[in-house]
């Protein structure tokens, strides 16, 4: 048993990198970053972590250092937002494609213009397809000992991924709380260190990213995806393993909240979750048979497990937290998708909300229920994408 | 649960407040939340901050819209916002002033309770912060978190001498409420 602290999510992640004995960090320290990175450099620099701190001018050099860290086997991490992970877009396709393990933590922060700070799921959504695991979580003790389990399922030589764990910005990073601090010896225990098989060596020259014409290059692309799969199974193995080790674990990739029996359902990311669970539980005391299906992995999507949450309810609200323009929130289209792939077909409606940090409330999540138990009466939806808390809706 | 709602002025030290009292009430062996208004800062700009605190895991993540207690630091605040807006029937106010409860126009609907502040840390810090000062009012008054978890928690926030400092502007807001009361 570790000791418990009243810390925010930023300093919960930098806890769980420093117990994670990352080697590297690189970062851009100007905003939107958040104090993540701050407080590693203070671990390093008060000699409590052994890791090098490389400051860069830009987050698009940050991703280059890192890729370039992780090449020569050093467990490598950084953090970032908005603005700053569009940027490192170019070379998150580098740390992805070579399969380098990088962590690197998103605080989910809205796109600018029009300028803004706050929270959205925009950032990272629009980065799904970079090639990166993405994992979202509802508490800071949860963001601490999920970055632990990051660098375990990405380092697993079946993987070979990086690995974004995203988490809300202000009500999880400026959010103080009461946080567990897992023992080193714990998480040495979980996490053995980074071995990988090939990494760049002076002695033992090797070319990576080499020009790949088009007889190989889909193969690459392949084995990517079979590695990112595997990472569905792999991940539930790490959050159990995390739990007979430590002492708490997360439900795996998509968290069943009260679904077995329930008619209504939400599927909701990150913080959101937290309060939905307290909804839940009021409205059973009142009778109705609600559930919650919090998704933790996005990428690769756990298309079977959010099927198993699902699979019994009358209808389903998803919530996102960012919008695909011109079509509706992409975690609604994934989650359709899994249904429709194990033959199910159930009455669904895609609430968009808190776009820009705009506060969801527990009213709101109410509110929600009772649109998915008019939709259970009436058999079908009547409008698929809704708005949450529009202005003009009050 | 508690819910706490604190209005500052960008720079006055609002955010630490909470979390000062939220560590209070985890050194209490409770549970507690502290955070900011998601809002821009900027020095002297009105700004919130809030503290929930329970003997249960708060999963509740929204913001404080009917806070039980309110603490002002400023009064000029008063005329630019309104800060019983939500407050539960029965809440308190704890606002420095040099006035008394009376004075102020919403004192037949809640709790009213005035402390000077202002004068109290002039004299213990030789500076008008008031943020730690008035924990000393609110621990008084209230109840939600023992003294010596105040203390302890200011401690750890403001080392060396500035945390006895302190400590001792904290004191004297507590003694003067309950030599008042």
């Amino acid at each position: 048993m570790g000791k418990r602290e009243f810390i925010n999510g930023n300093n919960a992640v930098a806890y769980g990198v420093k117990l994670a004995r990352a080697e590297i960090v690189a970062a851009y320290p100007i905003t939107p970053q958040t104090k993540i990175v701050e407080q590693i450099s203070e671990f390093i620099s008060n000699g409590e972590m052994n890791a090098e701190f490389i400051k860069v001018e830009s987050e698009h050099t940050a991703m280059s250092a890192c890729y370039a860290a992780s090449c020569t086997g050093a467990r490598t991490f950084t953090a970032t937002s908005s603005q700053g992970l569009l940027y490192m877009f170019e070379m998150m396709q580098f740390t992805s494609g070579q399969r380098r393990p990088v962590v690197m933590a998103n605080v989910n922060r809205a796109i600018s213009p029009p300028w803004t700070i706050w929270l959205d799921h925009q950032d990272s959504i629009s980065t799904r397809d970079a090639g990166w695991i993405q994992i979202y979580v509802e508490s800071a003790q949860e963001a601490l000992d999920t970055t632990i389990q990051c660098f375990k399922v990405a380092e697993n030589k079946e993987v070979l991924t990086p690995v974004m764990i995203c988490l809300d910005a202000f009500v999880l990073s400026h959010t103080e709380e009461l946080v567990d601090i897992p023992e080193q010896a714990e998480i040495d225990r979980f996490l053995p260190p980074f071995e990988p098989d090939y990494k760049v060596d002076v002695n033992r020259p090797l070319t990576i990213a080499a020009g790949t014409a088009p007889n190989l290059y889909m193969e690459f692309r392949f084995t990517q995806q079979q590695g990112m799969l595997k990472a569905i199974n792999l991940w539930k193995k790490a959050d159990e393993e995390f739990g007979r080790l430590v002492g708490r674990s997360y439900g795996g990739v998509v968290e069943n909240y009260k679904c077995s029996d329930a008619d209504v359902i939400l599927v909701t990311m990150g913080s959101l979750s937290s309060t939905a669970k307290d909804v839940v539980d009021s409205l059973r005391e009142q009778g109705t048979r609600a559930g919650l299906a919090k998704l933790r992995l996005y990428r690769p999507f756990p298309e079977k497990e959010i099927f198993d949450a699902l699979k019994s309810a009358k209808a389903i609200g998803v919530v996102d937290r960012s919008l695909s323009f011109g079509f509706e929130g992409s975690v609604f289209s994934d989650v359709k998708a899994a249904l429709y792939n194990n033959n199910c077909c159930i009455p669904g409606v895609n609430f968009i909300v808190g776009l820009g940090g705009r506060d969801v409330t527990a009213d709101d999540l109410k509110k929600m229920y009772d649109k998915l138990q008019y939709i259970q009466k009436n058999g079908k939806a009547e409008q698929t994408v809704e708005f949450i808390g529009l202005r003009w809706s009050e | 649960m508690q819910q706490i709602r604190i209005h500052g002025r960008g720079g006055q030290g609002g955010v630490t407040a909470a979390v000062i009292i939220g560590g209070a009430a985890v050194a209490d062996g409770q549970y507690a939340q502290a955070f900011p208004a998601f809002g821009a800062e900027r020095r002297g700009a009105p700004v919130l901050a809030f503290c929930k605190i329970s003997d249960r895991y708060i999963r509740n993540r929204s913001q404080v819209y009917n806070p039980d207690i309110v603490i002002v630091f400023d009064e000029g605040l008063l005329s630019v916002v309104d800060v019983t807006a939500g407050l539960k029937e029965g809440g308190m106010v704890i606002i420095n002033t040099e006035k008394k409860a009376e004075d102020f126009p919403f004192s037949n609907k809640v709790k009213i309770v005035t402390v000077d502040a202002t004068a109290i840390s002039l004299k213990a810090l030789g500076k008008p912060i008031v943020n730690t000062t008035i924990l000393g009012t609110f621990c008084a008054a209230t109840g939600l978190v023992k003294l010596g978890s105040l203390k302890k928690t200011v401690k750890e926030t403001f080392a060396g001498p500035l945390g006895e400092k302190n400590v001792m502007a904290l004191e004297e807001a507590y003694r003067q409420y309950k030599g008042g009361a």
